[in-house]
């Protein structure tokens, strides 16, 4: 009998101090913010702590927090894993055109999609509004990687079901869906975290949840210590989100058992159904993309006098909050990627607990909300950094720490299509590491480093909590806009805001696309796909 | 057990036709190999035999129940088949004893109802049951994907290239546990594959498609003495073709007046002459024999057991190719005499 193929792992050696040093770097950042809400939090009496945390709002705050969460999720597992399955495995007209659509919401930041709902009808608001704007800007982090597992199954195990005897249905309950379970699992967690961690659209929505209300208690007390012991509280929920992933994302591995060669998947044929399913899509596209979109629009041909607070817009802003969002962006960009790029390059070539435990430690980062992240760095500065307050160099770190691990999981796939061989062929060949390096590693991964770096500007520019909190005095950005004129109302005046943050995000997805076709729009997912835990 | 009959199949992808109107029977409790290069549409047969696929024409009746033609295409799970797919396909997140009562009733599933009598059928510890299919190797899992097959007790078996991932000694190991185990539960099998020696010895029947159509069934023994074409002598093993004629139920040609396969009959006239290596054989230069001819070694390869030898032919211009067992094998240059044993096989020019 023949032995189970193993992949061999790499050859064990020294890893470099420098290099060591440097990939510590990026998860220390991770960990400052993480370790100052703790401490703030404990410089709290126990007697005041427990006031502060029994306290009705908190308990409204847990159930409003909690039921989106728990029902946005759900909703979110069901649209995304139907949408997935009837793209990839049904005759539904246009599947190509929805494939593309469906992820395209992740270009649309919900606090745009929430203030094209609140501007159609104030009714909107609180829990409903909440429900649709959550479902429609989510869905796709569940839809890209079911999608993606859908196209990996082995068409085998469903052939060798149904010769067993089972119909559709049962092929789809006992051998479709367990298959898919580790994607669907593992994307339900990463949307729950995204809910939970979600600010801009809860504010503009006017729905309670712990995030508002750090915000909240933050514009009121400034650094008082309450906005942290709520953190506290976010952030435990946050963490047993995150450790359940973590969990669910150890077990995928086992569902690769693929060899040799494949067939496409048979696709079913939806028969008299496939018009009314077509139908479907069009609704959602209408839901996810239209009505934002027609939102946007409609308000650009307004007055600003037709919105409920009148408001013009200045030209003068608008081009240099354009000018602003692109530089935050580009700057966060290249900085993070550059952060990544030791830590990525000791995971792919000397990999050891120690790398896997730094790696680790940088994936805190998604489960933290940006917010809280934010407020540890402005508390931070107003003791320890004064010099450095409301100054660019902050603001550009903390997106570095919030978007480290989106920018790990690309980097480090560009280095593992850097083979190490190709880098010992190099030397062989009487190259030095420098030359290595920029005549072999770059040009392979680069790739794979412009997708992480989109990644990032994408992030950047539709961020919004440490951008509020961190930006310098006097500078606005396009998603600071859009969020400061609709929560006053001003709905025109958001909109060429809103129009242009939507086109820049578009622009720079279709960027990533090129880069890295189909593969990255898997990636794209914020956090989304595992970094498959090899 | 269960007989199948197909006739007159036919199947199309985009416009190119893949099969041109297949005609087979498979008896009772048999096993046919269905032989064909890759392209030959043996796979696609399969898939529409299983239901995979739907025919364009033509029917397919398992135990005189028409289960395809006519436009009517009864669903893979209401055929009541084995299905044995390339590599296994093991479900990955089910127990090596799970996957084996995917097929069963609930009631059974639950009981693992004939666990430990199917992995013993397929000659595999009752231990296995409990492991996952991971860690089982190649040949293992494909064992234990027969025993899926065969549990919900298939009257007709299909294998699709069960032993083409695997490599040659575990194949011949697997193929042999894969045989035996079908003849105990004695189900009639279909198996695809382009291995000839697969075909040849696990076939009590061979069916060799070649583009689509079916050129020959019969015997393993008959196809290889007396495969119906040329091409399919070639393919078929090696084949050693020369020119000749025939004259009075004998074929002449270079290597002398060879005798005729019987039930050939072939009338008087030009032909191709086709012989198989092994029946050339290489003397020594010394020996005497009736008909004997001298001939040169002009070139070996070496294969071990055996050799293949490139001959030339002294009084002819003719070179012929034969095979020696490996402790025989002489050297280039040498000169050996020739002698043809058996009966040879005739295509009319």
């Amino acid at each position: 009998m023949d032995a189970p193929a193993a992949l061999s792992p790499p050859t064990r050696r020294r890893t470099p101090r420098a290099l060591f040093a440097a990939a510590a770097l990026g998860p220390l950042l991770v960990l400052l913010p993480l370790a100052l809400t703790f401490w703030r939090a404990l410089s709290f009496g126990l007697a005041d702590a427990a006031e502060l945390i029994f306290r009705p709002l908190v308990g409204e705050l847990l159930v409003n927090t909690l039921s989106i969460t728990v029902s946005a999720t759900l909703a979110c597992a069901v649209l995304g894993t139907a949408v997935a399955w009837l793209v990839e495995r049904t005759d539904v007209p246009g599947r190509r055109a929805w494939a593309l659509l469906a992820a395209a919401p992740l270009a649309m930041p919900a606090f745009v999609t929430s203030y094209a709902w609140v501007s159609l009808s104030l009714d909107l608001q609180d829990f409903l509004g909440a429900f649709i704007v959550i479902t429609t800007a989510y869905f796709p982090l569940v839809y890209l990687p079911v999608a993606a597992a859908l196209r990996g199954l082995d068409p085998a195990l469903e052939e060798s079901a149904r010769a067993l005897g089972c119909n559709r249905w049962a092929v789809f309950l006992r051998v479709v869906l367990p298959q898919l379970r580790p994607a669907l699992l593992g994307s339900m967690l990463l949307v729950a975290l995204g809910v939970l961690s979600e600010f801009g659209a809860f504010t503009l929505l006017r729905f309670r949840t712990f995030t508002t209300e750090i915000y909240a208690e933050y514009r009121t007390s400034f650094d008082g210590g309450g906005a942290s012991l709520l953190a506290c509280v976010l952030i435990l929920l946050c963490l047993v989100c995150l450790v359940l992933e973590f969990r669910v994302r150890g077990r995928a591995r086992y569902e690769r058992v693929d060899r040799g060669t494949r067939r496409a998947s048979v696709r079913h044929a939806l028969g008299r159904w496939r018009w009314p399913v077509a139908a479907g899509f069009v609704a959602l596209n209408v839901a996810t993309l239209g009505v934002p979109l027609a939102m946007i629009g409609y308000w650009l041909t307004q007055p600003g006098a037709a919105a409920i607070t009148p408001a013009d817009v200045s030209p003068e802003l608008l081009v240099s909050t354009t000018f602003a969002s692109l530089r935050l962006g580009l700057t966060a960009a290249f900085f993070t990627t550059l952060l990544a790029l030791p830590l990525a390059y000791l995971l792919a070539r000397y990999p050891s607990r120690a790398a896997t435990f730094l790696e680790r430690t940088t994936f805190i980062a998604q489960g933290v909300p940006s917010l809280v992240i934010a407020l540890a760095i402005v508390s931070l500065a107003v003791r320890a950094l004064e010099p450095l307050y409301q100054g660019t160099t902050l603001l550009i770190t903390a997106y570095a720490i919030l978007f480290l691990p989106l920018a790990l999981v690309s980097v480090r796939a560009a280095l593992m299509q850097a083979q190490q061989r190709l880098e010992e062929t190099a030397r062989a060949l009487g190259l030095g590491w420098f030359a290595t390096l920029r005549r072999v590693v770059l040009p392979l991964a680069g790739p794979g480093l412009g997708a992480a770096a989109s990644m990032v500007f994408i992030s950047v520019v539709t961020e919004l909590n440490a951008t509020l909190l961190l930006s310098p005095i006097g500078t606005h950005t396009l998603a600071t806009q859009v969020w400061t004129d609709t929560a006053t109302l001003a709905f025109a005046a958001a909109a060429p805001y809103a129009a242009l943050l939507t086109a820049l995000s578009l622009a720079a997805s279709g960027l990533l696309f090129a880069f890295a076709g189909r593969s990255a729009l898997a990636g794209h997912a914020p956090a989304g796909t595992p970094p498959d835990a090899n | 057990m269960s007989t199948l009959r197909i006739s007159g199949l036919q199947k199309a992808f985009d416009g190119h036709p893949v099969l041109h109107g297949i005609d087979l029977a498979v008896r009772s409790g048999s096993l046919v190999a269905l032989l064909g290069p890759s392209g030959s549409g043996k796979t696609t047969l399969l898939r529409v035999l299983c239901g995979f696929e739907r025919a364009d024409a033509g029917t397919v009746e398992i135990d005189g129940r028409r289960v395809a033609g006519d436009g009517l295409h009864l669903p893979t799970e209401r055929r009541h088949i084995g299905y044995v797919p390339q590599e296994g396909a093991l479900f990955p997140h089910l127990s090596v004893a799970e996957n084996i009562v995917f097929g069963l009733p609930r009631a059974q599933r639950r009981a693992h109802h004939r666990v430990a009598e199917l992995l013993e059928l397929v000659g595999l510890p009752e231990s296995y049951a409990t492991r996952a299919p991971q860690q089982l190797s190649g040949g293992q899992q494909q064992r234990v994907a027969l025993a899926r097959a065969l549990a919900p007790s298939p009257g007709l078996v299909m294998l699709d290239e069960p032993f083409s991932s695997l490599d040659a000694a575990l194949r011949v190991e697997t193929r042999e546990a894969v045989a035996r185990a079908l003849a105990a539960a004695g189900a009639t099998a279909v198996l695809v594959t382009h291995d000839q020696a697969e075909a040849l010895s696990l076939g009590h029947e061979v069916a060799v498609l070649w583009r689509g159509r079916l050129l020959q069934s019969a015997p393993p023994q008959t196809l290889y003495r007396r495969p119906a074409t040329r091409e399919l002598a070639a393919f078929i093993g090696e084949a050693v073709l020369l020119p000749g004629t025939v004259e009075n139920g004998r074929a002449h040609c270079v290597l002398g007046a060879l005798p005729i396969q019987q039930g050939l009959n072939p009338a008087d006239g030009a032909v191709d002459v086709m012989l198989r290596p092994e029946q050339i054989d290489v003397l020594p230069e010394t020996a005497q024999r009736d008909g004997a001819l001298d001939a040169i070694v002009r070139e070996i390869t070496f294969q071990g057991q055996d050799a293949a030898l490139t001959l030339q032919l002294i009084d002819a211009s003719a070179t012929v190719r034969a095979r020696v067992p490996g402790y025989r094998t002489p050297r280039t240059g040498e000169r050996v005499r020739l002698a043809v044993g058996g009966e040879v096989s005739v295509y009319p020019r």
